[in-house]
């Protein structure tokens, strides 16, 4: 078994007191590594990008579906898509920005939560099984953008010493205290905040992996000999954490989608 | 392997190092979204909602029309029928007072053509008596004058202190019926 690369989640040959020489195959950084589907010269296309693109196509598939045509009097699949809209614009974008200065953004959010949260459902989607957002890549991408919109929104909003004094909390108030409090604020809102913001989709959805297949992984293992109903319990507990997972999934891009209101609330706010 | 993916192989090796090709397919993956979501289709749901919005306050104004004409209509309606009502009273009013007025007239007629009457047949009585009384006088002094001249078998010539004689015997005679009536 190459160590580094895989295609199957884990080699199906090994099972417990098999006697064939191995033992259980836990997951691990293997897991989230593909073999590529083809490579051209430094460029490859992996199981991830395709799963990328899929995603791509079931939200705009969806959307055109439910918008292309929009009616007054809305069909189930417009009344479906209208909800989700309606999600976001309302309970997560006007809920931080308000109306008046959430409305520009509106586009911009709904795409990403409808994004984000389709790359995570891919997780427990059979055959596909792979949170695209458990390679940093996806997140990473991403929040660059949010960071980039959140700096050109500060600066443009109050210009580069007011933006400057926005980003780092800057309050004479503060007295003495001041300095220190502009030092941290700087480091954990520009430099720390892309990382943390990118890193916290990552790491649940690597995590939420991370168990789904460790259980999958063991209910086969498992199912030799008298430990057949420990392999039950296994299954079992897969079974649940795909509900947890469907939960988790729903979460994570509801705030990675709050988070940029946010921070970009944050830079439209005015200088206190 | 060239130096490249060997070098794409290394790096992957580190979960939170991003992969130069992931991140450029994640990127064009959420552009695509992106493009087709703000360009078209959000663009035309926006429309529709507020088209939507427009067409329930509308229907809401229209009702609230509606209803503050009902209302109005309603009020001219109560006002007139109490106006009526008013009307029907005043009038019920009048003809009450004027019944009233018109039955004292009437009785007050009736009164005063009974009295006429009364008056007139009053006179009548008084004249017949006074008739009848001149005549009575006569006819009495007459027959007295008769009866006495067969009794005294003698003229009686001297008509006029006859007729004295009698009238002052037929005063006596009314003097006496009339203190009768008096001590009565």
């Amino acid at each position: 078994m190459s160590a580094d690369q895989t295609t199957l989640a884990f080699d199906w040959s090994c099972r417990i007191m098999a006697d064939n020489g191995c033992g259980f195959p836990a997951p691990g950084l293997h897991s989230f590594l593909f073999k590529p589907i083809f490579e051209a010269g430094g460029f490859y296309f992996n199981k991830t990008m395709l799963l990328a693109l899929l995603t791509s196509l079931v939200v705009v598939g969806f959307f055109w579906m439910a918008f292309s045509k929009p009616k007054l009097v809305p069909g189930k699949i417009q009344m479906i898509g209208e909800a989700g809209f309606d999600f976001v614009r309302k309970g997560i974008v006007y809920e931080t920005m308000g109306k008046r200065e959430g409305e520009k953004y509106v586009p911009f959010m709904v795409s990403l939560f409808f994004f984000v949260w389709v790359m995570n459902i891919w997780s427990v989607v059979p055959l596909t099984q792979f949170p695209v957002a458990s390679v940093i890549a996806y997140p990473a991408g991403l929040a660059i953008i949010v960071y980039l919109m959140w700096m050109s929104v500060t600066f443009k909003r109050h210009g580069f010493v007011g933006g400057l004094k926005n980003v780092t909390g800057y309050d004479k108030s503060l007295g003495p205290v001041l300095p220190l409090v502009v030092v941290i604020e700087f480091f954990s809102n520009v430099l720390v905040r892309p990382f943390t913001h990118m890193v916290r989709l990552f790491a649940n959805m690597f995590a939420g992996h991370l168990l789904l297949v460790m259980f999958t992984v063991a209910s086969w293992y498992l199912l030799n000999s008298w430990l057949i109903p420990a392999a039950g319990i296994s299954f079992v507990m897969t079974m649940g954490m795909i509900g947890f997972e469907l939960f988790v999934q729903a979460i994570q891009a509801y705030v990675f989608v709050l988070l940029a209101c946010t921070y970009l609330q944050g830079a439209l706010a005015e200088h206190h | 392997m060239n130096a490249l993916v060997t070098l794409a192989a290394e790096e992957q090796q580190n979960p939170l190092v991003p992969p130069g090709p992931e991140l450029l397919v994640g990127l064009i993956a959420f552009a695509i979204v992106f493009f087709f979501l703000a360009k078209k289709l959000i663009p035309n749901i926006s429309k529709v909602l507020d088209e939507r919005r427009e067409a329930i306050e509308g229907g809401i104004e229209k009702a609230e029309e509606a209803r503050t004409e009902a209302q109005s209509v309603l009020e001219q309606y109560k006002a007139q029928l109490a106006e009526a009502r008013h009307e029907a009273a005043r009038l019920r009013q009048e003809a009450t007072e004027q019944g009233t007025v018109i039955i004292q007239e009437m009785k007050a007629e009736g009164q005063r053509q009974r009295e006429e009457i009364i008056a007139a047949a009053h006179a009548q009585i008084e004249a017949d008596r006074k008739a009848a009384a001149s005549a009575l006088r006569q006819d009495v002094g007459r027959l007295a004058t008769e009866l006495a001249g067969k009794l005294v078998g003698e003229s009686l010539e001297d008509h006029a202190r006859q007729s004295r004689t009698i009238d002052r015997f037929l005063d006596e005679l009314e003097d006496g019926a009339s203190k009768a009536e008096a001590t009565r």
